[in-house]
């Protein structure tokens, strides 16, 4: 992991913070490169066994799918603390695990039982963590962005230097909401990362289709956010543009945009027939740009790992995911009395 | 051991599909993410593609089955080093399963929805609200808000108030007025006109356990922010089992002002009242205004706070004493009677003592209700009364169609039908977007004249 700079700074409203953030690495190391594909790995061992159980009947309603796109968490991920918080929508498997959420939890929360994260109340789209600072799981289109630019506000108020990463997609940044969230943001110098899933569809429509300027990374310019475009399909790419805005964000100069140009292989959700894209498309990037298999390559390549220590990784998390299918499948369904907890907080 | 490839469900309605294709034939090898068929589903043509990897053993169902229900085995693929002898003694014929499918009702989906009943919640008393018998304040009901929201801020460092104009412009209402003075920009905060960022921005705040005060200049801007409001705000708690409370009041004008027009001019008391996750108040006196707002903003739950700019002005006694509170979910008999009773909140509070009054002068003798809550409604108080008037009113400024009167109305139904004389009557507004000329205005919204037509009409008195 990258040192920690521990000396105070000074921010740029002049309030003095306890100043914890990370330097910018261009390399990461043996251990961390280690991680990335375990936790990518993880992501898309869950994702297939998830796609596995819909097809049983055991998952119901809207499952969409995070298989393509594990570099962009896990980069992010590993350029913040557990104290950050993180927020995003409906596509948010990928992002819970990274948060270090039990697979447990969430895979019995895609079957509806007790023991899901919401105790199977609230499904696919959405699960929380606070122990975890995971604030959803949001299944409107965008409604997110707001959410996660008032955590930071909170992280301002009470005076600390934590920072909301809040997540969307090329769909939800055409909406409104996002423009006024951006506005004060910005007004307010809020410490929030807004991090542009560009997977090239929202749904069906294509990136060129919905937008009048396809490059998402811009669209903060108006308001004075910088913006950066990153392969996101390179886990290390990422991290280090994490670590950029991570630094900007904890130094108190306001909000960040990062634009990660990234792919799912899956339908948008389980039952998307994904006609509007060509078979041959979505085999080249498999091919070409998967994130799990570049790193593999690398790893080998740069001798920081052999077949077998990689092979080793895949049965461990084989076995992960399938106690997870296993608990997701044997815990039962909610007391029916739950259907009356929760409604309101009693006062 | 080989491994059974099963017909898919593809969208949450599948139960079976039809095999239209298969694009792997026997002794094929298969890679995970291969496609291996295409299947028609009730909604598309869908490739399915391997989990697992291995070699086509046999394909248990023909191309162009229909009917294929969801679960039953339609391939056998051999893992490495296996023979088709590996496949003796496997159900080889495309036998049905009986597992899940995802429309059918599971046995334990029966037993929940049999065990619903005995699961209810019991309906609990409204909460118990203490006489005040100490020293009171002349206050009009702006600076009794004001002063609710002043003592909640000096109590709790987590309250802090946001909205278009509510700082340096000291309050588009003047509501809070001096208060950027005492407690600084930091909690103070104007905001952009941006309706719906700032109600998301304020429930994102709210899930880090501050506690905001979101103003709505009126609350027809809040239109903008409904989906934050109900989506985000209200059903948040539930879908998180129980994690992400959201402590927030969402508070402004409500209702009609004057002559300012179909779209400044509306009631969202059964909008609001309409969904689970929120509690909705709308006070009419000075004293409830303040003891109502501090109740609201020390509550654990998103609060929709309905205020109304012609009652901003008007005084009543208030408790001197900031720990004094009105608590959430109580109605308050503001005039004994016993020949029948009006129900109302907010400004149709004063229309219907005065109506009483007029009652009162042509021998009907009204109990007046301030319903003070919306949600949670205090149907007992209104119950009593009727079993004692055995004659009912609902008066409220919004629309008839689905509103707070339409609520009451069943519910007194349901509980308290033998106790009734005579049916439940509503006095609302007329079922029309509210018109500017002055002499149309006063038609469409409900007057005092209604109120007193409609008790006489139920007192079949008329």
């Amino acid at each position: 992991m990258a040192v920690s700079a521990k000396a105070k700074s000074t921010s740029a409203r002049g309030r003095t913070k306890k100043g914890r953030s990370k330097k910018p690495v261009l390399a990461a190391t043996s251990e961390e490169l280690h991680q990335y594909y375990r936790d990518m790995l993880m992501i898309r061992r869950f994702e297939e066994k998830a796609g596995q159980l819909y097809g049983m009947g055991l998952i119901g309603g809207f499952c969409h799918l995070y298989i393509g796109q594990e570099a962009v968490v896990v980069g992010m991920q590993a350029a913040i603390t557990p104290d950050d918080a993180v927020i995003t929508s409906y596509r948010d498997h990928g992002h819970m695990l990274a948060c270090g959420m039990d697979p447990r939890g969430v895979m019995a929360e895609l079957t509806g039982r007790e023991g899901g994260y919401s105790r199977g109340k609230g499904g696919s789209m959405h699960m929380f963590s606070r122990e975890k600072n995971f604030y959803g799981g949001h299944g409107i289109v965008g409604a997110q962005v707001p959410i996660g630019t008032g955590i930071a506000f909170a992280h301002r108020y009470n005076g600390n230097d934590n920072v909301s990463l809040t997540y969307l997609g090329d769909g939800a940044i055409n909406q409104g909401q996002v423009y006024e969230s951006f506005n004060m943001a910005a007004l307010w110098e809020l410490p929030v990362i807004y991090v542009i899933e560009n997977n090239k569809y929202g749904m069906g429509t294509s990136v060129e289709r919905a937008s009048a300027n396809p490059d998402l990374y811009i669209r903060g310019h108006a308001y004075g956010i910088p913006g950066k475009q990153v392969d996101g399909m390179d886990v290390v790419a990422v991290r280090a543009a994490g670590d950029e805005a991570v630094a900007h964000c904890r130094a108190g100069k306001g909000p960040y945009i990062l634009e990660m140009l990234t792919y799912r292989y899956r339908g948008h959700s389980m039952s998307d027939p994904a006609k509007y894209r060509t078979r041959e498309e979505v085999s080249k990037i498999r091919q070409e740009r998967d994130p799990i298999e570049r790193l593999r390559a690398k790893m080998l390549e740069e001798k920081v790992a052999d077949d077998d220590a990689l092979k080793q990784v895949d049965r461990e998390i084989k076995d992960i995911i399938s106690d997870a299918a296993e608990f997701a499948q044997n815990s039962p369904e909610p007391d029916p009395s739950e259907l009356y907890t929760d409604v309101l907080v009693d006062a | 051991m080989p491994i059974q490839v099963l017909m898919p469900a593809l969208s949450p309605t599948m139960t079976e599909g039809k095999l239209a294709k298969w694009l792997k034939a026997e002794g094929d090898d298969v890679a995970a993410g291969d496609v291996i068929a295409e299947i028609e589903t009730d909604k598309a043509t869908m490739e399915v593609e391997a989990v697992d990897e291995g070699k086509v053993g046999k394909l248990l169902v023909d191309e162009g089955a229909e009917g294929v229900a969801v679960n039953t085995p339609i391939a056998v693929l051999l893992a490495d080093g296996e023979d088709s002898g590996a496949m003796d003694g496997m159900a080889t014929a495309p036998a049905p399963q009986p597992a899940a499918a995802p429309a059918e009702a599971s046995p334990a989906l029966e037993a929940a929805v049999a065990a619903v009943p005995a699961a209810a919640p019991v309906v609990s008393a409204p909460p118990v609200e203490a006489e005040w018998t100490g020293a009171t304040n002349t206050q009009t009901v702006r600076d009794a808000l004001r002063d609710a929201m002043a003592e909640e801020m000096r109590r709790d460092d987590a309250v802090f108030l946001m909205g278009e104009e509510v700082a340096e412009y000291q309050g588009a209402y003047k509501i809070s007025q001096g208060l950027l003075d005492e407690f600084g920009a930091r909690r103070v905060i104007d905001t952009p006109i941006t309706e719906h960022g700032f109600a998301g921005l304020g429930v994102g705040a709210a899930f880090m356990k501050l506690r905001p005060i979101v103003e709505f200049m009126t609350f027809n801007f809040a239109m903008q922010a409904m989906d934050q409001i109900i989506n985000s705000a209200a059903k948040t708690l539930y879908m998180s089992g129980g994690q992400m409370g959201c402590p927030i009041v969402f508070r402004g004008p409500n209702g009609a002002a004057a002559r300012v027009g179909a779209q400044h001019s509306q009631c969202y008391a059964s909008w609001y009242a309409h969904c689970p996750g929120l509690k909705v108040v709308s006070p009419w006196s000075p004293a409830d205004a303040k003891g109502l707002l501090k109740s609201a903003i020390r509550d654990p739950n998103p609060v929709i706070f309905l205020e109304n700019e012609i009652l901003y002005g008007h005084s009543g006694e208030v408790p001197d004493d900031p720990d004094w509170t009105v608590p959430i979910g109580t109605a308050k008999i503001l005039r004994n009677g016993s020949d029948v009773t009006l129900v109302a909140h907010s400004i149709m509070v004063g229309k219907a003592l005065e109506a009483a009054e007029i009652l009162a002068g042509e021998g009907v003798d009204a109990e007046v209700i301030d319903l003070r809550s919306i949600r949670p409604l205090d149907i007992e108080t209104i119950i009593e009364s009727v079993k004692k008037t055995n004659r009912i009113v609902s008066c409220e400024e919004g629309w008839g169609f689905s509103g707070v009167g339409s609520e009451i109305a069943a519910q007194i139904m349901e509980q308290a039908f033998d106790w009734l004389d005579a049916p439940v009557a509503r006095v609302t507004a007329e079922d029309v977007p509210l018109p500017y000329a002055a002499n149309l205005e006063a038609l469409a919204l409900p007057q005092v004249a209604d109120i007193v037509s409609a008790a006489k009409s139920v007192s079949y008195s008329a």
